[in-house]
């Protein structure tokens, strides 16, 4: 038994529940009996839509393919079950989202559990009182938060570190479901709560988050596992073609943060200035060094989106050279042609054009300015307060650009080739991020727990 | 004869980091590459800037990390994820001009 206290053995799952695994990975897993069954289901980096309108950016059965493992195994062997960021964005509506999922599991399988569920939605109120004491810290290159832009937001979250994780899982549940999560938290809090040093346990954690990503070669879609000691980590790929490495290990490190060796959370950073990686034999590396430093005060990062309005698109291409060598003064053309019947009508849109082949994936950073192509792919992208003033415009926009008569045409009949009819598509709504900033926090009260018998 | 930094580079990439900041990882073959570039300096914030045709200010962070033999470039975003004009909501296809740069 004392053997057992002196390791902590976390098996992650996915990058992202819903991202698949092989189930021989994940039974290799299980076999080297883990503490802790893991996985991170969130992110903001598909974009604020799905915060905005409360859906998931991971499909429904994916997600309940890979939950129908993990809850299976975990409950038929007594290890706990930690699910962060629920149905992606980790608001009310996502986490309710997931625990239909559960149930539905649940009773499929005829599971018996107690379940933890912790929500991470933030009180506009309270977001408010900071505000006017001055608290809320915008991150680096987001505006400072003001009160209209507070009122306009909707699906509050605040990212959780692992107090609250630890206060569910001191309830004594089997499972715990959470909402916006720091995303290495639920891999490092039943570890923590075990005594282990939380500057490792939170560095193993944000390492295991993107399961097998930081593996050689990568995958975001096989499980990993980590065993946490005293002083290191071990990592390990569970799928024999892979295998960590101290460059891939390393590698990972900078994998989508600005700073590779200070990288914040709730309430402190990760320290990583003295770590260090060493390869172990079978494919495995240890990590050392790691240390987390308690901030002064204890912040969280909230994150909240605010509706631009609904969109409406048109795709179209253009095969002529002569439209194609004036393509800026001409789109710059309609776009104020339109701008002007825009005023008179009284709607406030705005219409923006991709120009697929000249800068379309770069925009204002695309460094080549000769178009080399014989051909240009563009959207039209229309965005309005109401559906239909978008529809009006994305069909103005269109029309006009398509009879446009820019200096030189010869070609007469029509400037678009549209692959499609209807042309134009209703995209919905739009959302734009409005709340990324910190927030200080007293207590873990904001994040409420609520626990069930499922 | 001025050499292509593919020579000296294993992954060029680039990706989100929050909705507000593009991060450029250029990830080296080797110690003695990563030891080249960082010792002549061949890369700076202000031949950043111009290959992407941003004022240097929007250059955020610029530093080398010697456990992935690494080197890290952190952008302002000129539009922040997913707002209306945006065109690269995962940011994972900004790394092209830095496949310019030569030692």
């Amino acid at each position: 038994m004392r053997k057992r206290e002196d390791e902590f053995r976390v098996l992650s799952t996915t990058a992202i529940l819903g991202y698949g695994f092989p189930q021989a990975s994940f039974e290799a897993g299980l076999r080297r009996r883990p503490h802790l069954i893991a996985v991170d289901a969130g992110s903001t980096d598909p974009g604020p839509y799905y915060l905005g309108a409360g859906k998931s950016f991971t499909n429904r059965d994916a997600v309940k393919r890979d939950l129908r493992f993990m809850l299976k195994a975990g409950i038929a062997r007594g290890i706990p079950v930690v699910i962060g960021s629920a149905g992606g964005s980790g608001a009310r509506p996502h986490v309710d989202w997931c625990e239909a999922i559960v149930r539905e599991i649940a009773r499929e399988e005829k599971l018996k559990f107690r379940m933890a569920v912790v929500y991470a939605d933030v009180d506009k109120r309270r977001v408010r009182a900071h505000l006017r004491k001055g608290e809320i810290v915008p991150l680096a290159c987001v505006p400072p938060l003001d009160e209209e832009t507070l009122d306009a937001s909707i699906n509050i979250v605040a990212q959780m570190g692992v107090e609250p994780l630890l206060q569910a899982l001191d309830t004594g549940c089997d499972v715990v479901l959470a909402g916006r999560c720091y995303d290495p938290a639920v891999f490092a809090a039943p570890a923590i709560r075990r005594g282990f040093d939380p500057g490792l346990a939170l560095h193993m954690g944000k390492i295991l988050e993107c399961a097998a990503i930081a593996a050689t070669p990568g995958s975001g879609a096989d499980c990993a596992m980590g065993t946490l000691k005293k002083d290191s980590f071990i990592l390990e790929a569970l799928n024999p073609k892979r295998k960590f490495t101290k460059a891939s290990t390393a590698a990972h490190t900078l994998y989508e943060k600005s700073d590779p060796t200070h990288l914040p959370g709730p309430g402190g950073e990760i320290d990583l200035t003295d770590c260090t990686f060493t390869e172990l034999p079978g494919g495995r590396v240890e990590v050392r060094g790691s240390r987390h430093v308690d901030s002064e005060r204890y912040y969280v990062k909230l994150e909240g989106v605010r509706r631009a309005g609904f969109r409406t698109i048109s795709v179209a291409g253009t095969r002529d050279p002569i439209m194609i060598a004036s393509i800026d003064p001409i789109l710059k053309a309609v776009e104020a042609q339109v701008r002007d019947i825009l005023k008179a009508e009284k709607i406030a849109g705005r219409v923006c054009f991709h120009v697929y082949g000249r800068d379309g994936v770069m925009g204002a950073l695309e460094p080549e300015t000769e178009i080399r192509g014989h051909e240009l792919g563009l959207v039209i992208e229309a965005v309005a307060p109401t559906e239909r003033e978008s529809e009006s415009l994305c069909s103005l926009t269109r029309s006009t650009l398509l009879h446009y008569g820019y200096p030189g045409r010869i070609s007469t009949a029509g400037n678009l080739a549209f692959p499609f009819s209807p042309s134009d598509v209703k995209m919905g709504e739009v959302f734009e991020f409005s709340l990324y900033h910190l927030m200080p926090v007293k207590d873990q009260g904001i994040f409420k727990i609520r626990t069930v018998r499922i | 004869m001025a050499q292509s930094i593919l020579k000296a580079a294993r992954v060029i990439r680039s990706k989100n980091s929050g909705p507000y900041e593009l991060t450029l990882d250029i990830i080296f073959k080797n110690k003695r590459y990563y030891d080249l570039f960082r010792r002549r300096g061949i890369v700076t914030k202000k031949s950043i800037a111009a290959l992407y045709r941003r004022p240097v200010k929007d250059v955020l962070k610029l530093l080398y990390f010697e456990p992935a033999t690494a080197l890290k470039i952190t952008l302002r975003r000129p539009i922040p994820s997913g707002h209306p004009g945006e065109t690269d909501i995962y940011g994972a296809q900004q790394h092209a001009p830095l496949l310019r740069i030569t030692y």
